[in-house]
């Protein structure tokens, strides 16, 4: 255990700086810090809170999330207590401006934001996705689903690409 | 046998009896649909059917799983027991997700169907008194708004085409008394309203296939369900 000192020093920032560290399990270019889930940390007498949503309620991803946030707080010497919050307060709009340009680095589009309202198969199929590898808007919905709960899939007709959407959650 | 929960436990502060039926309610519908869903990986028709239902069942049991974590606090159990523990009498699901999983026009006319019955079901909720009901009901139809979408396209891919159209019509015809079963007698009149809305038809008047019973599939379902779980000493760790 860190000595009383070690703990008083903590501060959230150290924490939000160690949880930037965590890629996302199942897409690693992105931290978890980047896409938003981790809303709120607190440390109270060397225990740090932390209030977390998992992106989609049956993401696999979420145990695993879990465990290295604990692993990292831990690592700075204090005990974690990590809440799950399932509501309505984590959107893909929390996605922070620098884990959009990663996502889009890696082939990814970016989600829409949820101002758009809620979206629909006409929206999905005509509205403007832009293709991540050309930027072409020109790009088609080949299913609302993808390899995990947070994608769908896409095709670009200009590069003729495949590529994944975020969805908008 | 494991039986970690008694049915009558005292309620919460915030969450009376009811609300714990109620929570269980959809989970239950949830958990034997996304486990009907997943019947389809591997098998469906086209590869992207078998990647959709088998994300849709992952959805699905998903807010199983929340809402169970939720009516566990207040039984004082854990969701696991709640989901796989229960003798099959004790489900609250409704028959329509009971049903073993069914040829394709089937299959569609249920997942439309339940869709449509559940998003009416989480509009209500969204309203519940209760902010803990009320926010979870809000996270699950950010999720189910992608499961409508699946559902209605297929609704008019099917009605477009000739061979198609009467086989989805007569499973519809088929189903509905299972999908007027998913809600309670007050929310009833929406689905009828919607379900005729979409399909520019009257839908027939008839007795919902109520939940409280039990097709006989859901003791197969829940015997293949909690095989692994059954077989492990208890207490293991996964």
């Amino acid at each position: 255990m860190s000595g009383a000192s070690n703990r008083l020093q903590l501060s959230p920032e150290d924490v939000w700086r160690a949880l930037d560290e965590i890629p996302d399990p199942e897409i690693p270019v992105i931290s978890i810090v980047d896409l938003g889930v981790v809303q709120d940390i607190r440390i109270e007498e060397g225990r740090v809170h932390v209030a977390f949503t998992p992106t989609f309620m049956g993401c696999p991803a979420l145990e695993t999330m879990r465990a290295q946030m604990e692993e990292a707080i831990r690592g700075l010497g204090a005990e974690p207590e990590v809440e799950v919050v399932l509501d309505d307060s984590w959107s893909t709009d929390l996605i922070t401006p620098a884990g959009r340009e990663k996502l889009r680095a890696a082939g990814f589009a970016p989600p829409a934001p949820r101002s758009a309202g809620q979206p629909t198969l006409v929206q999905l199929q005509r509205g403007p996705f832009r293709c991540p590898w050309c930027g072409s808007t020109d790009t088609r919905l080949d299913n609302v689903f993808g390899p995990t709960p947070c994608r769908s899939l896409r095709y670009c007709n200009d590069c003729r690409q495949p590529f994944e959407q975020f969805k908008t959650i | 046998m494991r039986r970690a929960y008694a049915t009558h436990l005292p309620a919460g502060e915030l969450m009376g009896p009811s609300d714990v039926e109620l929570l269980l309610s959809l989970a239950d519908d949830e958990l034997v649909l996304g486990w009907r869903n997943s019947e389809w990986t591997g098998i469906a028709p086209f590869l992207e059917e078998d990647v959709a239902f088998s994300s849709i069942a992952q959805n699905e049991i998903g807010h199983a799983r929340a809402l169970y974590e939720l009516a566990a606090r207040e039984l004082g159990t854990d969701a696991d027991a709640l989901a796989f523990d229960r003798p099959p009498e004790e489900y609250r699901s409704a028959p329509l997700v009971e049903l073993r999983r069914l040829e394709w026009a089937r299959t569609i006319a249920r997942h439309w169907l339940y869709e449509t019955a559940d998003a009416i079901r989480l509009e209500a909720l969204k309203q519940s008194d209760d902010p803990e009901i009320a926010g979870i009901a809000a996270k699950i139809d950010r999720e189910e708004v992608y499961h409508r979408i699946h559902a209605e396209m297929w609704i008019d891919r099917l009605l477009a085409s000739e061979e198609a159209r009467p086989r989805l019509e007569e499973a519809l015809e088929e189903l509905w008394p299972y999908a007027l079963g998913v809600l309670d007698d007050d929310l009833r009149p929406t689905l009828v309203q919607r379900a005729e809305a979409k399909l520019g038809r009257a839908m027939p008047d008839v007795e919902p296939v109520s939940r409280g019973r039990h097709e006989a599939e859901l003791a197969e379902l829940l015997e293949e369900m909690t095989m692994v779980r059954r077989s492990a000493p208890a207490g293991a760790r996964w």
